[in-house]
């Protein structure tokens, strides 16, 4: 508690974290961009074209931190001009550097070889960033072989960053913040590109054990079996608690498949909202052959959907064997509980939420207003 | 080969045939509709040469039998009685990506024989791969296909034959509101069905209810207010949603310590409850309740409609639970 109150008196400055996203050109980096921070769908990444140079986006992430992100387009010519006369601009003052392997690659020897030169140049710039190894396309490997040959990159991949002065850590379960390399295999068409990022974002986050501990007072307050902390625009989970029998879950990548599932259900809601491509396919509808010759009769009202809310504010699911509810938590979180099968404990969970927001709002530097007295959580 | 098993004697489930060229994506169709194979991987399928039976157990119990697209099943060596005699509806692919003459003979060649022998089999045209097109192609597309059928139909004097069109996709939910009309025509109870959700939807300002078979994502029945595709998407991803999260937190979990009192003493959440509220306007939006084994009410509620109306629309959901138990006895 203590270390919570002193972090929430700490001047609220915006930190600024500059992460390099760097690889050859087409090992898919623009696409994890788009599908992580633009809401993208896997299917949509084809459109996508080449990378001109460096692509800069400002994620604001948590309120208190701003992720400044460097897509820098892959091709050999980009690559030779950060390495050469970009060189400081580029590689001065990061914080992470997230490099992407592309696994159906022909030339993995060549990879190595812009791998060791980049991160020479990181260590002379920014001897303390951190690196994220990602190493993507997994879905074109067979299943049965993804994981030996994942590890069998990786142990490579980690002696050239050895030899160029970044010893590994062991790779980030609990979290280490010491610097080093992380070894994440990824896929645009599962879940792993949520496991991968969410640990980047988990190194990013300035005041992840704060929040960690205030979750876990309130998960002991509500008695939830679980609780899930995410941000809200990414979808990307901060943290979670998990208490109890909970932990033997056999679902362990619970985490990022209901990740996955805020974002579809954003898409969703997002997608039948008028848009000038959709209208058309509504003009048209599948109509038996009597009707076919009126077919062009102006489309439906849309059914209660204002524009613009394309967020839900609550998501229940009370059953015999557990509740569970998602909720607004602070401006740039959700929160995702699952308690057990009660109702008492569901609205008492709930009430108890509404009464700690401003601790978690504290926290959320983007929320400046409103930081009266709050009332103190109500036992259940 | 090419030959169906045999037909018992009136089993009282409905059997649709997917017909249509190769290649016009029959396979696919079955495949990401009644085997959830995600649509990107259909390009892996390989072409099919026997026929292929896949059964839904839902509610309605119905068959799909997926036909090989190189057989002629109407020509005189081919015994037609045996292949068509029990069958509802044939379901007719077209690819309206490639050049789509000869479909369209052999679709009218078919249509033809099957007015003549068999009226009561509905023929339902999918106008399939449309995902690929352009607005403009692709309604142009749709009315040329229409416009062709439907010329061949009247020359021949058949003018009210059920033959129904619809665009598809494998790449959108498309494919699965084209499969929920055409399995609704094979249901007797859909009057009655809708007329029990128009009630509803009267009674508890609902705007648009649909009665969902959860495994497949085809709906058997909604109320009889016009419907749009964009509903039924919200639908289809809310039951994922809740489908999933069920799934993740409805493991056995060993006894446990201090709850278990709760779970012996809370009754009336046998059936799975959920509830989407909306951001500003702070209303229920998506309102979802088992109804049984298979099927899940999902309503869509109106701008008006508060937490307070919940006790309402619970007390109407049971009257309509009671209905459907009567209607369909079995389940
Ligand atoms: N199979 C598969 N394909 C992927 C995956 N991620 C990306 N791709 C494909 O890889 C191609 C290149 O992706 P981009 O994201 O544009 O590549 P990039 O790294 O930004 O390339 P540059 O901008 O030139 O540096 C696209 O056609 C994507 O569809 C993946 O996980 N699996
Ligand atoms: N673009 C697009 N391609 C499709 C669609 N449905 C199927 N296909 C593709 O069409 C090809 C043939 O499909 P298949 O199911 O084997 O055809 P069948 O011979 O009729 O069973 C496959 O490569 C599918 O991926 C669709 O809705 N859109
Ligand atoms: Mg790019």
């Amino acid at each position: 508690m203590a270390s919570t109150a002193s972090q929430s008196l700490a001047p609220r400055r915006q930190k600024q974290r500059k992460v390099l996203l760097m690889g050859k050109s087409g090992a898919g980096k623009s696409s994890m961009r788009s599908i992580v921070f633009s809401n993208y769908v896997a299917k949509d990444v084809r459109r996508l074209g080449v990378t001109i140079d460096v692509e800069h986006s400002n994620i604001r992430f948590m309120g208190s931190l701003v992720l400044n992100l460097w897509d820098c387009g892959g091709q050999d010519g980009f690559t030779e001009s950060y390495l050469d006369a970009q060189r400081g601009h580029v590689f001065s003052a990061v914080s992470t550097l997230i490099f992407v392997f592309d696994i159906e690659s022909r030339d993995f020897q060549g990879d190595l070889i812009s791998y060791s030169s980049i991160i020479r140049a990181l260590h002379e710039h920014s001897p303390t960033a951190k690196i994220f190894v990602l190493i993507h396309k997994m879905d074109l490997m067979p299943a049965n072989t993804r994981h030996s040959i994942f590890l069998e990159r990786s142990d490579i991949i980690r002696k050239y960053s050895e030899r160029e002065g970044f010893s590994s850590s062991v790779s980030g379960r609990n979290g280490e913040r010491n610097n080093g390399v992380e070894f994440w295999a990824t896929s645009i068409w599962d879940q792993s590109l949520y496991k991968a990022w969410t640990q980047v974002i988990y190194y990013l986050v300035p005041n992840a054990s704060a929040i960690e501990t205030l979750l876990r007072q309130l998960a002991e307050v509500i008695d939830a079996r679980e609780l899930i902390l995410y941000e809200r625009t990414t979808c990307l989970m901060v943290t979670h608690v998990t208490r109890g029998v909970e932990a033997e879950n056999p679902y362990t990548d619970r985490f990022e498949r209901i990740s996955s599932i805020l974002k579809t259900q954003k898409q969703s809601m997002a997608s039948v909202l008028p848009s000038p491509n959709r209208s058309l396919s509504h003009l048209f509808p599948q109509a038996p052959i009597s009707q076919a010759n009126t077919a062009l009769r102006t489309h439906s009202k849309h059914t209660g959907i204002p524009a613009g809310s394309a967020n839900f504010a609550e998501l229940q699911i009370k059953t015999g064997r557990f509740m569970f509810f998602i909720t607004r938590l602070t401006d740039n979180t959700n929160l995702a509980a699952a308690i057990p099968p009660s109702e008492q404990v569901f609205n008492t969970a709930r009430l108890n939420i509404q009464l700690v927001r401003w601790k978690f709002d504290e926290l959320d530097i983007a929320t400046k207003k409103k930081v009266e007295a709050a009332p103190a959580p109500a036992t259940g | 080969t090419g030959r169906l098993p045999n037909s018992r004697a009136q089993d009282g489930k409905p059997r649709l045939m997917l017909m249509g060229q190769k290649r016009s994506g029959k396979s696919s169709i079955s495949s990401v509709v009644f085997h959830k194979l995600p649509p990107s991987e259909t390009l892996y399928l390989e072409t099919t040469t026997h026929i292929t039976k896949y059964s839904v157990h839902s509610i309605l119990d119905f068959a799909i039998y997926d036909l090989p697209g190189h057989i002629n099943y109407l020509d005189d060596a081919y015994d037609d009685e045996a292949t068509f005699g029990e069958v509802d509806a044939v379901i007719w692919v077209i690819d309206a990506q490639d050049e789509y003459l000869d479909a369209i003979n052999a679709l009218n060649r078919t249509v033809l024989i099957l007015q003549s022998r068999f009226p009561t089999i509905n023929v339902e045209v999918f106008v399939h791969k449309v995902d690929g097109l352009s607005e403009d192609y692709k309604s142009d597309t749709f009315r040329d296909i229409i416009q062709r059928v439907q010329d061949e139909l009247s020359d021949a004097g058949y003018d009210n034959a059920p033959v129904s069109f619809y665009q598809t996709s494998i790449f959108d939910d498309s494919i699965f509101e084209a499969f929920s009309k055409v399995i609704q025509k094979l249901i007797p109870q859909l009057p009655t069905l809708e007329s029990l959700l128009n009630s509803l939807c009267s009674n508890c300002r609902i705007e648009k209810a649909y009665l969902f078979d959860v495994l497949s994502k085809i709906y058997i029945a909604t109320d009889t207010s016009p419907t749009d595709i964009g509903s039924y998407e919200i639908c289809s991803g809310y039951i994922d949603v809740v489908v999933d999260i069920s799934e993740i937190y409805g493991w056995d979990r060993p006894t446990e310590n201090g709850h278990t009192a709760d779970e012996d003493t809370e009754d009336g959440m046998q059936d799975g409850e959920s509830l989407i509220t909306m951001e500003k306007k702070g209303n229920n939006y998506l309102y979802l309740r088992e109804i049984n084994k298979y099927l899940a009410l999902i309503c869509l509620m109106g701008e008006d409609s508060n937490s307070e109306k919940k006790v309402l629309i619970d007390y109407n959901v049971g009257v309509f639970k009671e209905a459907l138990s009567k209607i369909f006895p079995g389940a």
